[in-house]
């Protein structure tokens, strides 16, 4: 019987029957997150109810050496709930509980499975709201979002995950139940766990700031003939010192996928749109959004729409926030890329990016956090066709190099995950690489929280980073590689 | 299953929160995103499972997926291409068939139901016994409406002024039988907002339970002779008051692909929803004031299947003095789904109370939907819940009771029968 074997018959100990699975059709639905090019069917799936279910499956796996790997939604771009076929998966789908709702306080507690926009629906009739907004928000959960530091539109002005999480319940890859908080004296081991992507435990409880709804919000989108042009009115936008809510810009191809999908209704002959988004004090709001008008007019927009009502505003959205998932309809397969750079570095990088269309034949398209220089870049490609998914690959990590050349990030808010832990070295030393390895040995010695993430092979703790001596029992076992 | 209709999700998950089962058990394989999964494994190769099988059964087509999918995913085609592929290929329990195949030979025949509704009557008092011995049996008989007066439709209704339009009704197996009073009603509404209205006598079921279950040869025949009936009756729109039978009218085209005659006599004719077409027909009647809170909800078939959500709240938003209320989640199933409150009546009585409780949040003193399954499902759940009788009606019957003047005391017929 192999170790998983033996591990899986005293998961009944902890869970009922419907809460582990085995069955091998059952267990392939969960062989992938958002990111389909990356698959792995699970060794066993649990579901667990509560922190102390969890607890109790962790020390097991950390009893048999069986690697485990945290899963909320699986609505992850980067593969950091893929599964490990030797090992267990947790998920969080059945901890949705709100705990807590504290309106004096500003504070929310929740369960990890939560979805982000349930904590700000359970809010919303009394003013508030939960700020960072990935455009998954739906159905990504809160414990997603607290391991991947997501972000959304509005972290311009409103920072991401890590500026609205004030306390976390977490079990430790040893099996033990901690409580962090930003109030903690010492290390701000909160701010490390945030962001850690499942190798440093599993949240249980989190516990949310809640934001006032703003006063005034007003929405415009002003249409360009090209990405030039709305390139031109971001860096104005910015540059005279306003600080808009949300910066959004799409391309052609974008358009014409949330077009397909949603029926947006952008205007025509749009290359380039920009969603600005501004809220605030009504007097300030409307003094900024005259300022953003006349800019857009001078960069060259020819048409701008202005939302004027809770309807239009969603309207403006939509076409944004499903565009990612919108371009299943103008393409079999793509891949999500997730790259920063400077703002002032856009115009160039979105050129390079041309060109490498031209090069590799392959199409992509363009959404991105203008404001912050976050890109995403959708490469469309045909998974039918053998070598089209490398060749898309390939052309996705060029990308992700034009970001580093231009001083900017391989991940600006999906995470390193599988997919681009490859791409560390390009951006960190071998130095910086250790150093982030002794934090994971701080948290999960025997490296069994999520392995294979993060970082490009899976690196050994107990051991002095840069000298290694003898051989480690997990590349003994075949858990690990030595390189 | 079509490959190629699998291939179009990108496994966002979008579609997860408003699956009613996701909501109810949390986890992958009952949910859209999982279901596509597993007609993916079935494409490659493997078998249908009895796990495979139970996963796909639980889902109770009610298109929330589609309407939440930013990708176009036509999980209504794979769903339906997908049963009866499970149909065929899956053996089922002694138990499950035997249930199975009283159901099929039951409701979708009007005059086997019509024999039906005494034994049903008086099978509610032995609820708790039949419950025990199958748990469909159980569900069957506390769905069971109290059974009504028997309302005939003449086979012509004029119009009661100048004449806009000539239409078709379909009266519906379930509908027919056990609501007649919101065909009635369907049939003054359009004569008043100037319709010739044809009730075609002899009308069979058009089909829809057969296909939603993956009966696909059964389902064409009925499609086929209900195309018939409408052509004899010298009509192009065919209008439906009930969700479930329109969804499946306006799919004939498709379900009847293969055989190009057939398709092309399906397109032929228009089926539209009663709100979708008094809409596009735009009001002439007179409301008269109606003072009574309504809350009004999505009937799956109808707001996912059909998309029409907008149109029977512009219709009853219109009508003054009532105050139109929403529910929460208003796009999750109440559970009722066809047959699925027979099959699967565990999950169907969860999201029964789940809805019941959202409605009676709103406080309305009447629930109204464009389907009475899903009214009566309502009913029963908060009935279990001892929070007394709902009053439910048919969007028909409101309006019906706004253009003839009516109290709304008129309204909610099951408070008066059900006690
Ligand atoms: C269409 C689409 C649009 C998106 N838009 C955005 C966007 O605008 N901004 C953005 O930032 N992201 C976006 N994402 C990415 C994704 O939604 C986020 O990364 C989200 O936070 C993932 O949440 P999840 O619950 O799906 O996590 P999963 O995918 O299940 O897991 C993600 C990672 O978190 C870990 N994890 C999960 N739960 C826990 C827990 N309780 N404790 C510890 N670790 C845990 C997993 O091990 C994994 O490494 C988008 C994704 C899609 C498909
Ligand atoms: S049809 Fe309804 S129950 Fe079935 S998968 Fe879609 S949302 Fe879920
Ligand atoms: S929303 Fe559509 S594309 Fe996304 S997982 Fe569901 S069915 Fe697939």
């Amino acid at each position: 019987m192999s170790t998983l074997q033996r591990l899986t018959e005293r998961l009944g100990d902890i869970l009922d029957e419907g809460s582990v699975i085995t069955d091998p059709v059952r267990l392939r639905t969960y062989d992938c997150d958002g990111l389909t090019y990356h698959r792995a069917t699970p060794g066993v799936v649990v579901l667990p109810e509560s922190a102390e279910q969890i607890a109790a499956v962790v020390r097991l796996c950390d009893e048999y050496g069986v690697p485990f790997v945290a899963r909320g939604s699986g609505t992850g771009l980067s593969g950091g709930a893929l599964p490990r076929t030797d090992g267990v998966l947790i998920v969080t789908s059945r901890m949705r509980r709100i705990l807590e709702i504290d309106i004096p306080n500003r504070r929310a507690v929740v369960e990890p499975g939560v979805t982000n926009l349930a904590i700000s629906e359970a809010v919303r009739e009394r003013g508030y709201y939960y700020a960072p907004d990935p455009s998954s928000q739906q159905i990504c959960s809160i414990g997603g979002n607290v391991a991947e530091n997501s972000g959304g539109a509005h972290c311009l002005k409103y920072g991401f995950t890590v500026n609205h999480v004030v306390g976390i319940e977490l079990v430790t890859p040893q099996g033990e139940i901690v409580e962090l908080s930003d109030r903690d004296p010492g290390y701000d081991l909160l701010g490390a766990f945030i962001g850690s992507e499942g190798t440093l435990g599993i949240a249980t409880k989190i516990t949310v700031r809640l934001s006032r709804t703003p006063e005034a919000v007003t929405t415009l989108l002003a249409a360009f003939t090209g990405i030039e042009g709305g390139g031109r009115a971001v860096s104005a936008i910015i540059g005279a010192g306003i600080v808009p809510a949300a910066i959004e810009m799409m391309d052609a191809l974008a358009i014409e996928a949330a077009e397909a999908a949603v029926h947006c209704g952008y205007p025509e002959g749009a290359g380039a749109v920009l969603v600005v988004e501004l809220d605030g004090p009504h007097a300030e709001v409307d003094h900024q959004f005259a300022a953003v008008e006349r800019i857009c007019r001078e960069t060259g927009a020819f048409e701008i729409r202005v939302a004027a009502s809770a309807e239009e505003r969603a309207a403006i959205w939509k076409g944004r926030k499903s565009a990612f998932a919108a371009v299943g309809r103008i393409s079999p397969a793509y891949i999500v890329q997730d790259g920063v750079v400077p703002r002032t570095a856009l115009p160039e990088v979105l050129a390079a990016i041309d060109r490498l269309q031209e090069e590799f034949g392959i199409r992509v398209a363009n959404v991105f956090h203008a404001g912050d220089g976050n890109l995403h870049p959708l490469v469309l490609f045909d998974d039918t066709v053998p070598g089209q998914g490398e060749h898309a690959e390939a052309a996705s990590g060029r990308i992700l190099d034009l970001c580093i050349e231009h001083g900017g990030s391989i991940t600006g808010e999906h995470g390193v995950g599988v997919d681009k832990s490859r791409y560390m070295p390009r951006m960190f030393s071998e130095e910086d690489l250790d150093t982030m390895q002794l934090v994971r040995c701080a948290f999960d010695p025997k490296g069994l929280s999520n392995p294979g993430k993060v970082f490009p092979t899976p690196r050994l703790c107990g051991e002095v980073p840069g000298v290694r001596k003898g051989v480690h029992p997990l590349v003994e076992s075949g858990m690990a590689e030595q390189f | 299953m079509d490959p190629e209709l699998i291939k179009d999700c990108v496994h966002c998950g979008f579609c997860l929160p408003t699956c009613p089962t996701y909501v109810l058990w949390g986890e992958e394989m009952d949910s859209p995103r999982g279901r596509i999964q597993l007609m993916d494994q079935h494409v490659h190769g493997t078998p249908v499972t009895d796990e495979m099988a139970g996963h796909l059964d639980a889902c109770l087509g009610c298109m929330a997926c589609v309407t939440a999918c930013p990708s176009g995913v036509r999980y209504d085609r794979l769903i339906e291409q997908t049963r009866a592929v499970v149909e065929q290929e899956h053996r089922r329990t002694p138990d499950e068939r035997a249930v199975r195949a009283m159901v099929f030979a039951l409701f979708p025949y009007r005059r086997r139901l019509r024999a039906m509704r005494l034994p049903m009557a008086m099978s509610k008092r032995l609820r708790p016994l039949l419950e025990r011995v199958n748990p469909t049996l159980g569900a069957m008989a506390e769905l069971a409406p109290p059974a009504p007066r028997h309302v005939r439709l003449p086979p012509v209704v004029r119009s009661r002024r100048r004449r806009r339009a000539t239409v078709g009704l379909l009266t519906g197996c379930v509908q027919g039988e056990f609501f007649p009073q919101v065909n009635a009603a369907t049939v003054r509404v359009l004569a008043l907002e100037g319709c010739d209205v044809v009730i075609p006598p002899r009308q069979g079921c058009c089909g829809a339970l057969s296909l939603h279950s993956g009966r696909e040869a059964e389902a064409k025949r009925f499609a086929r002779r209900t195309i018939a009936t409408f052509e004899r009756a010298g009509v192009d729109t065919v209008v439906v008051n009930a969700a479930g039978c329109g969804s499946s009218m306006k799919d004939y085209a498709e379900v009847l692909k293969d055989d190009p005659g057939w398709s092309g006599r399906a397109e032929a004719l228009r089926f539209r929803d009663l709100a979708e077409f008094l809409v596009e027909l735009g009001p002439v009647a007179e409301r008269h004031p109606l003072p009574v809170s309504v809350a009004y909800h999505d009937a799956c078939h109808l707001a996912h299947a059909q998309g029409v959500r907008a149109q029977p709240r512009q219709l009853l938003g219109a009508i003054p003095e009532l105050d139109l209320r929403e529910i929460a989640e208003s796009a999750i199933c109440c559970g009722s789904a066809g047959t699925y409150n027979l099959f699967q009546p565990q999950a169907a009585r969860e999201l029964g109370d789940r809805k019941a409780e959202r409605v009676l949040a709103t406080g309305a003193d009447l629930l109204v939907s464009a389907n009475p399954g899903c009214t009566m499902q309502i009913a029963a759940a908060t009935r279990r819940a001892g929070k007394g009788e709902l009053r439910v009606a048919h969007t028909a019957e409101v309006l019906d009771a706004s253009l003839r003047g009516l109290s709304p005391q008129s309204l909610g017929w099951v408070s008066e029968v059900a006690r």
